[in-house]
């Protein structure tokens, strides 16, 4: 049975990582739903996130093999409810059209959305949630002359207690270079 | 005073050379213990090639005829010798055609390290002269690879690559140096890596799960070792032996796996798959419990997944991950270095024999040798057959040889008749099953263990795929034995032809030069055997020459390899009589 799950991948900023994930998911035609690529907390470590649908055996599967790149620290599956997750959307609205039915106040506040700009021509909104929120709103807000709507990828923070910056600190601490291996082979 | 003129000062007065960076690559790489590197030069990497003429004492370069032909004997050089092959080829066109042979290093998990050289970084992106994007092409076929474009970066790029290659579940990576950062100077100093956060090849040891499976194997009444390349890989000849002769577990390897144990030995059973024996084959449906060894349970062992190994627990033994649980799922998995796993469990286990079990698969090899294995090695009439050859060359070698094959119907007489002896003494394409790669293989083998008598069989077919690396050969005289098994045929193609389609023989029929004119050509001694009564003679010839040596055979033109798995068939549905 398909279904949808979240990928969370940490990886050295590393030109074409992003090329190696995608390499892994186009060999098996595993469409990306949605992608989010950017800094993490930790300074030089990248986060993706990327949403899939696809079987839990194949997930697996391809999760091993992201993992096994040789720049990717830790790959994480989450299925919806071991996360918490938003998408950010951003609705352009002709003001004629919202001002004029007087519900624009309404809409807004039922929705938890908030209002970046208005100007004579258009009404700038914006709506963080989740994907099926988003879609309402933008129903809503159709028959008022919708302009422009664009809307994020997935992010998403997991419920777990053990964090990538501890997982690090390990990696490191085992590993640390002791000193006198560094001039040996400087002589040839 | 910026960073960079801080630290080129440091490096001034630590005594630090000012050199090329080209100079830095050829010093990187006598600091890693290279000694041969192969190649083809060309425009961007001549930097590089001009300051191997200083290094000519300690770097040997071979200059093969082709860049692929330079790959594969990079490949081969590594799998006799332990050590990464090196590769050096210019931009563009040079790149390109190393693409299958990394793709092949990649699937057999060789650590090969590839140096392509770059267009000036000012051009790239510009589709500059002999320009292209050789990181993103060889990105899916590659462990890991990366460009520099500066010459500071040059030292800790080559450090980190052979770190990758050689470390964890081997393969081939690569460096792509643009020219501008081949002549830049740097102040030079290499250390090498041994440490990346984002990649971890030793896996702590997984003592409970090896504890557990000693308990599954103490209690196992049909139990079967499946041992791959992995055994080869992690130096554990020893460690397997020890185990099965403690267990009494009997062997089977898969094609790569060939020669990590003795063909002899009273526990070995044979080789798996496609077209392996018929024992080890047919008996993996029977066993009660499966100890895979440095293996990736590959389609051409496992035959229908559906069908394959029903009665047993699985016990998978595997360094890489990915490999654990993707085509076969597993009741327990040791995701570790099969050699540190082997010393572990040695102590774990019992003393015991499996005597009924072990006549099971004698009495397999019976049914085998009477129904295709004599007619295979032994005829009496008819045209030569492959096995014949290979019998003749495993007892005139005494299983001694180093034995390189092409793909096809040579590599799987090669596979099932050479009674291996000594480990890594095979050298074969097994994943991609690269056509072409025998030859240039043969040259890099002789490279890398010149005192080893080496032979290759390759098929007629296959041979001319790269038979330009017979100029290397000549080049340097590299004393090859080289065997054609000439059927005048894509044999393997025209078998499936003859088995699947009907015998519609579509564009496998070969019109073929004269090969001992061609060898002459080249000034390399050939001849021609054609009767049964010349073969052994000839061969025995072959072998005592000085030189290289080119032996054409003509074979029996429609002759199958068996048994045979059919595609979609079980490993139990084994095809022993095939008559068209």
């Amino acid at each position: 049975m398909k279904q949808e799950f979240t990928i969370s991948l940490f990886s050295e900023n590393h030109i074409g990582i992003l090329n190696q994930i995608t390499i892994i998911l186009t060999r098996r035609q595993i469409n990306i739903e949605s992608i989010t690529a950017s800094e993490s907390a930790v300074k030089g470590v990248h986060l993706l996130t990327l949403v899939v649908k696809t079987t839990p055996d194949m997930v697996r599967k391809i999760a091993r093999q992201m993992e096994k790149l040789v720049e990717v620290l830790k790959v994480f599956v989450h299925t919806s409810d071991e996360i918490i997750y938003q998408e950010i959307a951003l609705y352009k609205v002709t003001t004629k059209g919202l001002m004029s039915g007087n519900v624009i106040d309404h809409i807004v506040r039922t929705h938890y959305a908030r209002i970046l700009e208005v100007s004579p021509e258009y009404i700038v909104i914006e709506k963080t949630g989740h994907k099926t929120e988003i879609t309402e709103l933008l129903a809503q807000l159709e028959p008022y002359g919708l302009l422009q709507f664009v809307r994020s990828g997935r992010v998403a923070i997991t419920r777990q207690v053990k964090e990538l910056v501890s997982y690090l600190r390990e990696l490191d601490e085992a590993h640390r270079v002791k000193p006198e291996e560094v001039e040996t082979y400087n002589r040839n | 005073m910026t960073e960079q003129e801080r630290h080129e000062e440091t490096a001034r007065a630590n005594g630090h050379e000012h050199i090329t960076g080209a100079e830095a690559l050829l010093k990187c790489l006598i600091a890693e213990g290279v000694d041969t590197i192969f190649g083809y030069p060309g425009g961007a990497i001549m930097p590089v090639y001009d300051k191997l003429l200083d290094y000519v004492d300690k770097l040997r370069h071979i200059l093969t005829r082709h860049e692929q032909g330079a790959a594969h004997a990079a490949q081969a050089y590594a799998m006799v010798t332990g050590k990464p092959g090196i590769c050096f080829t210019t931009s563009g066109p040079g790149a390109t055609n190393l693409v299958t042979g990394i793709a092949n290093a990649y699937l057999d998990s060789v650590p090969v390290i590839f140096i392509t050289a770059q267009v000036v970084s000012g051009l790239i992106g510009t589709d500059a002269f002999q320009e292209t994007d050789i990181l993103g092409v060889s990105m899916p076929v590659t462990k890991w690879n990366c460009q520099v474009k500066r010459s500071q970066e040059l030292p800790d790029a080559v450090a980190k690559a052979f770190y990758i290659a050689t470390t964890g579940r081997p393969g081939p990576v690569l460096i792509d140096i643009t020219k501008d950062a081949q002549i830049e100077k740097l102040y030079f100093k290499y250390k090498q890596c041994n440490y990346l956060r984002s990649y971890n090849p030793h896996i702590p040891l997984n003592t409970r799960a090896i504890e557990s499976a000693s308990i599954m194997i103490n209690h196992a009444e049909r139990p079967l070792i499946l041992a791959g390349h992995g055994i080869l890989i992690s130096g554990a000849v020893n460690e397997l032996r020890e185990f099965a002769e403690k267990t009494g577990i009997p062997v089977a390897v898969t094609l790569l796996g060939l020669s990590c144990f003795p063909t002899g030995h009273r526990l070995y059973t044979g080789f798996l798959g496609m077209h392996g024996n018929y024992g080890p084959n047919l008996l993996t449906n029977e066993a009660d419990l499966i100890i895979a060894i440095g293996m990736r349970f590959d389609d051409r062992v496992t035959g229908n997944l559906k069908k394959y190994a029903k009665k047993a627990r699985i016990i998978h033994i595997e360094i890489d991950e990915a490999e654990i649980n993707k085509n076969v799922q597993v009741d327990l998995e040791i995701h570790n270095d099969a050699r540190e796993v082997l010393q572990h469990l040695i102590p774990l286990v019992k003393q015991k024999s499996y005597e009924s079990w072990i006549r099971e698969f004698r009495i397999c090899d019976k049914t085998e040798y009477e129904k295709v294995i004599k007619q295979e090695t032994r005829p009496e009439s008819g045209d030569i057959r492959m096995g014949e050859v290979v019998r003749e060359v495993s007892e005139l070698t005494g299983g001694k040889a180093i034995i390189v094959t092409d793909v096809g119907q040579n590599q799987m007489s090669a596979a099932r008749y050479f009674k291996f002896t000594e480990p890594y003494t095979l050298v074969t394409s097994g994943g991609m099953g690269t056509m072409g790669f025998g030859l240039p293989a043969s040259v890099g083998a002789k490279t890398g263990k010149p005192e080893k008598q080496v032979v290759a069989f390759i098929g007629d077919g296959g041979f001319q795929m790269t038979i330009q690396e017979l100029g290397t050969i000549l080049h340097y005289n590299i004393p090859v034995k080289l065997i054609i098994l000439n059927n005048g045929f894509l044999g393997m193609v025209r078998q499936w032809q003859d088995m699947f389609f009907k015998k519609r023989y579509a564009s496998t029929e070969l019109v073929n030069p004269d090969f001992v004119t061609v060898a002459q050509g080249f000034r390399i001694p050939a001849k021609k055997v054609e009767k049964r009564e010349d073969l052994k003679g000839s061969l025995a010839g072959m072998l005592e020459a000085e030189g290289p040596y080119l032996l054409e055979i003509s074979v029996e033109k429609e002759g199958n390899v068996l048994p045979m798995v059919e595609p979609g068939a079980s490993v139990s549905e084994v095809t022993l009589n095939y008559k068209s």
